[in-house]
């Protein structure tokens, strides 16, 4: 093993996003100035994006504009680029994921949160990747991206929870570098929908995506979980993704898509 | 050649190890190859067996090399009191830095019996979204006071 396999690990935790926010770093700056300095500008990232994008703040740019008060063109151009990125995944799943959604009182609203919290989080990584040196995990909520710099270092080991029982965990993928996602109801109730249907999705516990980028690891997973029995054929079809699919029995699936 | 060892300290009843390679000039999230299954009570398939007789020493199985389209791949697994208690990648194509980063689309290697995160060796958690209230009793919280 290498000089890396023997570093220990510091660990960070803050809350942001209605969330817990950790970090693993390890190598040079893992617990000096510098990696904390790194560590404050990622948090500042995701304040950053709850401030614009979240739809439990009245004064976000996100909720103004779903009220319609105000116009694209008065939002900070992330607005645009998240709105862009759902509506592209809005047409990879047939419809099957939507930003817009249909409320109680029957109107559409705009909600983003299934695009924002991996994108954010893969934006908030890019301080840590001005770190020479150190390698890092960054997950937010339980949705991750890590970085190895070392080929002679251990990948980061990532347990995938159990969502029958949240305390325990189905499988471990080792991670060098890339992202991990998992979408599922454990924690939160039945919030995820069919956006075709606007019901929660049958037959299926949980959809844990690996790719190379968060920003669609996240998108998949939760396009996965939305179609339900359809979960791991759809993700089977997406190129340079692999995955689990956790069946509402307990049975599992797992699934490699073609190359990219 | 180097080796990544995972480690399974619980009880682990049968492994689906899988992996995904990608070559170094098809660019990142190439995801493919070669499957290789195994369970125990099996697994002496195509491997030969090594250790004594003494039943608390294990025996270790190293299967042959299997020929993906990005190069060779060998696992090693050592069996224990009829569980797997070690699995070893003795070979994978990782003639660069680049095709061992890619290592990092490698599929999930399946839990068949659950563990807890301690067993399991484990630096972090994905689920699914967990919220601030309810981080306190999560395993991530439990790998962050911990500090390992």
């Amino acid at each position: 093993m290498t000089t890396a396999s023997r570093l220990r690990i510091r660990r960070y935790v803050e809350h942001s996003m209605g969330m817990p926010i950790s970090l693993a770093l390890r190598g040079r700056h893992a617990d000096d100035d510098r990696g904390r300095d790194a560590w404050a500008a990622a948090m500042a990232v995701l304040r950053h994006a709850d401030a614009t994008f979240s739809t439990y703040r009245d004064d976000s740019f996100v909720s103004r504009l779903g009220r319609g008060e105000i116009g694209l063109a008065d939002c900070p151009p992330e607005v645009a680029e998240v709105l862009a990125l759902g509506e592209e995944a809005r047409r990879q799943s047939a419809g099957a994921f939507d930003v817009r959604r249909v409320g109680p009182d029957g109107r559409v609203v705009l909600d983003p949160s299934g695009v924002v919290k991996g994108w954010a989080a893969e934006r908030a990584a890019a301080p840590l990747r001005d770190l020479p040196d150190t390698d890092f995990c960054l997950s937010a909520g339980g949705d991750l991206v890590c970085r190895t710099l070392d080929p002679g270092a251990p990948p980061w080991r990532i347990g995938i929870e159990d969502p029958m029982d949240p305390q325990r965990i189905v499988a471990v993928v080792p991670v060098a570098t890339g992202a991990v996602a998992t979408s599922g109801t454990a924690h939160r109730g039945a919030h995820l929908v069919d956006a075709r249907t606007g019901r929660p999705p049958l037959g299926v516990a949980s959809v844990t995506v690996v790719a190379s980028s968060l920003t669609w690891a996240d998108i998949d997973a939760t396009a996965a979980y939305a179609q339900g029995p359809d979960a791991a054929v759809w993700l089977g079809t997406r190129p340079g993704r692999t995955g689990l699919v956790v069946w509402a029995d307990g049975s599992t699936t797992t699934v490699a898509g073609p190359p990219v | 050649m180097r080796r990544i060892i995972l480690w399974f300290m619980g009880t682990v009843s049968a492994v689906v190890f899988l992996f995904g390679y990608s070559t170094s000039t098809a660019g990142p999230g190439v995801v493919g190859g070669q499957t290789a299954v195994f369970s125990s009570g099996t697994s002496t398939t195509g491997g030969a067996a090594s250790g004594g007789t003494d039943p608390n020493a294990g025996s270790t199985v190293t299967g042959t090399v299997a020929q993906t389209r990005w190069g060779p791949v060998q696992v090693e697994l050592t069996v224990s009191g009829g569980a797997i208690t070690q699995v070893s990648v003795l070979q994978y194509p990782d003639s660069n830095g680049h095709d061992r980063q890619i290592n990092s689309y490698a599929l999930p290697i399946l839990v068949r019996e659950t563990m807890d995160a301690q067993g399991a060796n484990i630096d972090m958690v994905s689920g699914a979204t967990v919220t601030s209230r309810g981080y306190l009793e999560s395993l991530q919280s439990a790998l962050d006071q911990a500090g390992l």
